[in-house]
């Protein structure tokens, strides 16, 4: 089992709900996990319904079976900053650079160093051991740029490469590297069972194999259930609908004739969803990879949703 | 669904139409249908007569294909098949060469080499976080002071924040004609002033530190930039200025994309208070994904009961029902307010006809009756999260776009839309 757990997705794909259960269910019985957020849109406290994260590890959420989830919100320029002093002894000098905007400009503008520095403090925290020699955390689970921008996110190395040949920041991105390309490390893709989310999956995978990163699973997330399939809706459709209509009316439900319509028209959309969702499935089925469903939480994201969440991934076989 | 009487319904035709409006920039978060709505609105626009380019970021492959612009090649093209007075155009934002465009147009012939075949130059106009919203905002500017087109619809970059392309082209204005890169460049110069002598000594510190930190090879190649560049500087920040001023403008709309989702309508907010500092025209919102139904008056709870009595008829009729169990395995019964069937009903449905392949009317229709069930705690969900919106911002016009079943992938698709956008569909539909 990788110990830097890395979760990407399409936007809107839920990947922030997605790492946080996983961090949840990876916690279950005594582990300790740390949650990582590298884009400062504060999403991980909003999920676990905190105040807004400091750039400092705290506990968050306690698993099932007294694990828990501890999280940090990592920015570039604090991180930065820390990197400094603890290599140059800066002190107040630091402030100096960042009032002539040269913080700004090392975390914001020069190309790749703001990842170094957000990718090599996840690092830092996987490979971090305590007193007695133990790991830090047992699992780190990284909320990662979306689909569209995580192979170059996580491959610093190309990105800093063609500008630092030397220096620390050089010597940083070769380490990152050596930790983000090992078994160590699994990159997670979240989708949902739609045409674009999954096309855009299919073209990271296949960015993330050619830069050598190890993908891990494809977890589809909101999978609404299936109620009727394409066989029964084709059933029910045309001469039946006097029956349903009868059926419907001994069922308690009244006005039975103006509903039929309608729902027969759900029932009709549901199977055409059905239909692109099997197409949907046979496209990701076609990566290789081990695929994990998680369901539509019906009444929307919560606290209680993201418990189940983890609960469903550890059924599906995560954190065993 | 109809729009809440809260909130203003936003009317999307008449701001089509007026001749005033001659950019609509379409903004929200990652993955609410944004480029859709922008080619939906441009194929909408065109078809109604006007002159129309879409300059999209970065297009899903079939949406690009949908109107003709699958070739990467930063010039508009017109889309083939728009059946009204007016035309379509349409282009994708190739970042890097509209940087090297903006190079070549403002420096001589060995200059703009020296700059385009510089390392920093290559990696900062590919890479950089913020280059993308740089160059489209750059490249609105381009396609408005062209005068070719009288209504320029624009999608914004797939952005960290929302708010990026809002602040990206400031930060690399301030950048690259700011004080650090002078001081990068000729920190001697700086030395005479008064008052700059701790910056003179924190200076020589901190490119000392730059040049340990990236490698003395980094700090020379963005020395030789930014020599190479000198002339242009000053440029930088007026272009930037410039656009800004443009999104100012009365003839700019914006338009902020959602869906009925937590996340997105937050983000939605964020939006909203942020143009209003920022004094850009807002013109509405544009909720994407609404789910409706044409049975909504049955709610989730009626129907699920519903569903429930069928099923145990369902176990009667075929005859090896747990007789003892059938009444006490249904607690949740018909709530109270709904007509009772009385189990005196119940057994007149075994009289329907059954085929073993097929499934009985009774399993289908209590099938009927969960999807609906489904369908109507999506339509709550929903909708409490659009009050949540309506009620911080009922000032701002909400237009809603039913979800359709699948993507889109065709210029029929796109009009689909473009309906349903201008409110000529009720949000009855998809899955």
């Amino acid at each position: 089992m990788s110990r830097l757990q890395v979760v990407s997705g399409k936007g809107g794909t839920g990947k922030t709900t997605v790492a946080a259960a996983l961090a949840l269910a990876l916690a279950t019985e005594g582990k300790r996990t740390l949650l990582v957020e590298v884009e400062g849109r504060q999403g991980i406290a909003q999920l676990f319904e905190t105040e807004a994260l400091p750039y400092e590890e705290r506990k968050i959420a306690v698993a099932p079976g007294g694990g828990e989830v501890h999280a940090l919100a990592i920015d570039a320029e604090r991180a930065l900053l820390d990197y400094l002093q603890m290599f140059y002894k800066l002190g107040s000098a630091g402030r100096a650079l960042k009032k002539l905007g040269a913080i700004d400009f090392a975390t914001t503008i020069a190309p790749g160093v703001r990842d170094v520095l957000l990718t090599g403090k996840a690092c830092e925290a996987v490979r971090r051991r305590d007193k007695q020699g133990r790991f830090a955390y047992d699992y780190v689970v990284m909320d990662a740029p979306p689909t569209g921008r995580i192979t170059r996110f996580l491959n610093v190395n190309d990105e800093v490469a063609g500008l630092a040949k030397i220096g620390p920041i050089y010597n940083q991105a070769q380490a990152v590297m050596r930790v983000l390309k090992s078994p160590g490390t699994a990159v997670h893709l979240v989708t949902l069972l739609e045409e674009m989310p999954v096309q855009e999956t299919a073209d990271g995978v296949g960015e993330l194999r050619a830069a050598e990163l190890p993908v891990g699973k494809v977890i589809v997330n909101m999978v609404r259930p299936h109620v009727l399939d394409e066989e029964a809706v084709n059933g029910v459709a045309g001469d039946r609908r006097k029956e349903v209509t009868k059926a419907l009316a001994a069922a308690g439900v009244s006005a039975p004739t103006k509903l039929v319509g309608p729902l027969l028209e759900q029932a009709a959309e549901h199977a055409q969803r059905v239909e692109l969702e099997r197409e949907q499935r046979a496209v990701l089925a076609k990566l290789g990879l081990p695929t994990y469903e998680l369901p539509l939480i019906g009444e929307g994201m919560d606290l209680a949703g993201l418990y189940r969440l983890a609960g469903e991934l550890r059924n599906l076989g995560e954190a065993r | 669904m109809t729009v809440d009487p809260a909130a203003a319904p936003l009317e999307v035709d008449p701001l089509l139409d007026d001749p005033e409006t001659r950019i609509i920039v379409c903004c929200g978060s990652g993955g609410v249908g944004k480029t859709t709505t922008a080619a939906a609105l441009g194929v909408r626009a065109a078809e109604r007569g006007r002159k129309v380019v879409v300059l999209t970021i970065d297009p899903a492959r079939r949406l690009a294909q949908s109107m003709g612009i699958d070739s990467l090649d930063n010039t508009p093209r017109q889309v083939k098949g728009i059946e009204g007075p007016g035309e379509l155009h349409a282009m994708m934002l190739d970042m890097k060469r509209t940087f090297d465009e903006i190079v070549e147009a403002h420096a001589d012939q060995d200059r703009a080499r020296a700059i385009l075949e510089n390392p920093f130059y290559q990696s900062l106009s590919a890479g950089f976080a913020g280059t993308q919203e740089y160059m489209a905002m750059e490249k609105l500017g381009q396609l408005r002071a062209r005068e070719e087109w009288d209504l320029i619809v624009v999608d914004t970059p797939p952005s960290r924040s929302a708010l990026d392309f809002l602040d990206a082209p400031k930060r690399l204005g301030s950048f690259l004609d700011g004080k650090f890169i002078r001081l990068l460049m000729a920190p001697a110069k700086m030395g005479g002033r008064a008052g700059m002598k701790f910056l003179n000594v924190g200076m020589s510190m901190m490119t000392g530190t730059l040049g340990k930190l990236l490698g003395g090879q980094f700090l020379r190649d963005v020395q030789t930039f930014v020599a190479a560049m000198d002339t242009m500087f000053g440029g930088f920040r007026t272009r930037a200025d410039a656009t800004y001023r443009l999104l100012q403008a009365p003839g700019t709309a914006f338009l902020v994309v959602a869906a009925p989702e937590r996340d997105a309508l937050r983000e939605a907010a964020y939006f909203v208070e942020r143009l209003a500092a920022e004094e850009m025209p807002l013109a509405g919102l544009v909720l994407n994904r609404v789910h409706g139904s044409g049975a909504a008056r049955l709610s989730a709870e009626r129907a699920r009961a519903a569903a429930e009595n069928l099923e145990e008829g369902r176990i009667v009729d075929q005859g090896h029902g747990k007789n003892g169990v059938r009444e006490a395995a249904s607690p949740a019964g018909s709530p109270p307010d709904s007509p009772d069937p009385g189990p005196g009903q119940l057994p007149h449905q075994e009289t329907e006809s059954q085929t073993p392949e097929q499934p009985s009317v009774n399993q289908l229709t209590a099938g009927l009756l969960r999807l609906h069930a489904e369908r109507m705690q999506v339509l709550k969900r929903e909708q409490r999260t659009r009050d949540r919106f309506t009620a911080l911002h009922p000032e701002v016009p909400v237009a809603e776009v039913a979800a359709l079943p699948g993507d889109v992938h065709d210029l029929a698709g796109l009009r689909a839309i473009g309906d349903r956008l201008a409110g000529g569909s009720p949000a009855t539909g998809a899955a």
